[in-house]
């Protein structure tokens, strides 16, 4: 018989039942909530009058709502009402329920996907889940993580359960040595590329290869939390000696007494030698250069050297029609250098790229420059308050501010322009975020992909420029 | 939740690919602590020519004449026909209330991202994947006639065009089973409660650094 994948390892050790008609009942060890998709999951689990059932299995914090400028007013002073009824919200179940929640001036609160693994919740092993898409973050740690809707927000809470089906097994395997300059999100820019928005659709995606092994921790949440963008709701890398040492010391990582244990268990976390695999997609880590998307999906991407594509030349009908309709929302022109893109705004934050790396990245780029005089401004918003604590301890802060950029509280902030941090109508703007859709990050706005250290190069030139130009200069 | 066995309605065609759920339901209207009224906002950006904001009366708003939802020819519709990858994105339940709001029961499309897939079902919507020939034909079909009505009848499986064309469609016996009957999910899990405390107590000798951890 054929080895077990790792997503096979991690399907079987949480079935708690296989029924009759090809559904499966599989147990969920983590649940993390926050203000936007579980208002519903709580009135339901009332109006049904069921409790939950393991309250030490959740936690919560508020992070697409929550405003990024001062706040020491608290959630009273959150000046749009409707924002302000979401967070308290949160805040009231989790009171009524007692689940453990970081509230919007705990320096623990964060977005959802930095705050889990910071604080140890996520651990090697773990079923996660979360009513957002990004939960394939989690992945990045040999955990099952997805996200779900608020239907199965409530299901879990009542039951610790979701009734699910297997998804089919694909390994994306990068082998090589990644060129300096090019970053986790280049690669999974690239990937999205490669397979395209729906490639990945019924299947979890392993990252695999020798590039996977030399990528950190938060490079690998980077390449996890943008599975989804392919089309996969799981993103998974195995578990190796740099994931058993970012568990050390974390609050809610195992005891010294469970350690050993646990640590044995989760060697266990990799894909066998012969495992299986449904597809496999093979790219090379010296094809990968700094990427950059031009349209209005993460599959709408090109190397940052290369040239906004040509709907005449695409012989597919239905995609011409899409490549077009992108030009025309995003104002670009067929065959336009992407370098020759001018920015109005920048945003450095997100759940894929706002850790401790991703601030250095772009501080590091920043430092002894200043913002172009087009860019109405540029924001760096990170992932947790511990981030921001971490990073002002390092200084990040001043060399930041220093060059210009904006200096904020955590949250999702211009990710979602769910709080008041928004673009323009026809502003472009230079994003570390995840998506690009339409009026994602305000109605009208043009949102292009990149990496933290090309969005800092866009923000001190204006433009979009090859960061490794810049920084070699 | 909604039961769904047959249903008969005028049809509506989106004709893009890669429709995304900030698209079917955009971020403002996420602010929402209810599951209900999302209707009006279904396709705010598309359907509207100005920026929509929560809790406005829409009735007003000037109307984008190009939107198909829109469209004389198409009012009342309740089936929704579309192109690959419908549902992509964000994993907002809000989508499919979004569109059960609005009246739609059914949106039939060659793929759907998974999470939409699923979230449908959770809320009486039914999506229907039939392959791309088939979709083209029915787009082709709709566009010819006005008043073009589809059936869909999930007992048979089958999607039945005006002029008596079958289509057989799959979908997984228990979903199928919980539309049918308008079952609650969470209902039945509740009724296996005996095997998920058999397997925590399993988990728990296992993986004892797992409980109790968060609090
Ligand atoms: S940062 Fe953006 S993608 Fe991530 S959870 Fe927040 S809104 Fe969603």
């Amino acid at each position: 018989m054929a080895g077990k994948t790792l997503y096979d390892k991690l399907w079987d050790q949480h079935l708690v039942r296989q029924n009759e008609d090809g559904s499966s009942l599989i147990y969920i060890d983590r649940q993390i909530l926050h203000e936007v998709t579980s208002p519903q999951a709580f009135e339901g689990l009332r109006l049904a009058g069921r409790q939950p059932w393991r309250i030490d299995a959740n936690l919560a914090t508020p992070d697409h709502n929550v405003p990024t400028t001062a706040r020491s007013g608290g959630v009273d002073e959150i000046v749009d009402p409707v924002s302000r009824i979401q967070v308290k919200t949160l805040d009231q179940n989790c009171d009524d329920f007692d689940i453990v929640e970081f509230k919007m001036n705990d320096t623990r609160q964060g977005i959802v996907h930095v705050v889990g693994p910071e604080q140890g919740m996520t651990l090697p092993g773990t079923t996660v889940v979360c009513g957002d898409s990004h939960t394939s973050t989690h992945g990045a740690f040999g955990a099952l993580a997805h996200g779900i809707g608020t239907s199965e927000v409530e299901h879990v809470l009542a039951t610790q359960c979701l009734i699910a089906k297997k998804m089919k097994n694909m390994l994306v395997r990068v082998d090589g040595e990644l060129g300096a300059g090019v970053t986790a999100k280049d690669v999974v820019l690239h990937i999205i590329g490669v397979i395209g928005t729906a490639g990945g659709t019924g299947y979890a995606i392993e990252f695999g290869g020798s590039a996977m092994r030399s990528i950190t921790m938060e490079g690998r949440m980077t390449i996890c939390n943008m599975a989804i963008e392919a089309g996969a709701r799981v993103g998974l890398v195995a578990v190796d000696e740099a994931t058993i040492d970012y568990f050390k010391g974390r609050p809610f990582s195992p005891s010294e007494a469970q350690w050993d244990a646990a640590v044995a268990a989760w060697r266990e976390l990799v894909s066998d030698d012969d495992a299986q695999f449904d597809k496999v997609v093979e790219i090379k880590a010296e094809d990968i250069i700094p990427q950059v998307t031009w349209g209005t999906s993460p599959e709408m991407v090109v190397d940052v050297k290369s040239t906004v594509p040509d709907p005449d030349k695409e012989a597919d009908p239905v995609k011409a029609d899409g490549i077009r309709r992108a030009l025309s929302y995003m104002g670009l022109s067929a065959n336009q250098k992407i370098t020759d893109i001018a920015l109005d705004r920048v945003f450095i934050g997100s759940c894929t790229n706002s850790r401790i790396e991703d601030m250095r990245a772009a501080a590091a780029v920043v430092k002894g420059r200043k913002v172009a005089d087009n860019v109405k401004q540029a924001l760096v918003v990170p992932g947790s308050g511990l981030v921001k604590a971490q990073a002002e301890e390092e200084g990040l802060d001043k060399i930041f501010i220093e060059a210009g950029l904006e200096w904020r509280e955590p949250g999702c902030s211009m990710c979602l322009a769910m709080n008041p941090d928004k673009l323009g109508n026809g502003e472009h703007c230079a994003s570390t975020s995840n998506r690009n859709f339409e009026g994602r990050q305000g109605f009208g706005g043009r949102t292009h992909l990149v990496s933290p250290a090309m969005a800092a190069a866009a923000a001190v030139t204006g433009h979009f420029v090859d960061v490794r130009e810049l920084v070699a200069e | 939740m909604k039961k769904f066995t047959s249903h008969t309605g005028i049809t509506a065609p989106l004709d893009r690919a890669n429709v995304d759920t900030d698209m079917i339901i955009p971020k403002q209207f996420l602010k929402s602590i209810k599951r209900s009224g999302f209707g009006p906002n279904l396709f705010d950006e598309l359907r509207y020519m100005d920026e929509g904001q929560p809790d406005q009366d829409c009735s007003g708003r000037p109307l984008n004449p190009d939107f198909v939802l829109n469209q004389a020819r198409y009012q009342g519709a309740s089936i929704m026909l579309a192109r690959e990858n419908f549902g992509c994105g964000s994993s907002r339940e809000h989508a499919p209330w979004a569109l059960d709001d609005f009246g739609i029961r059914c949106v039939i499309a060659p793929s759907f991202a998974d999470i939409f897939y699923n979230n449908c079902f959770k809320n009486g919507l039914l999506p229907i994947v039939l392959d791309e020939a088939q979709v083209d034909q029915l787009f082709k079909e709709v566009e010819a006639e006005q008043g073009y009505q589809l059936t869909v009848d999930l007992e048979r499986q089958v999607v039945v065009t005006p002029s008596g064309t079958e289509f057989a469609f799959d979908v997984d016996a228990f979903r199928k089973h919980c539309l049918l009957n308008g079952l609650d999910d969470i209902g039945l899990t509740l009724q296996q409660a005996d095997d998920i405390k058999a397997y925590e107590t399993r988990r728990r000798q296992e993986a004892p650094w797992l409980f109790d951890a968060i609090k």
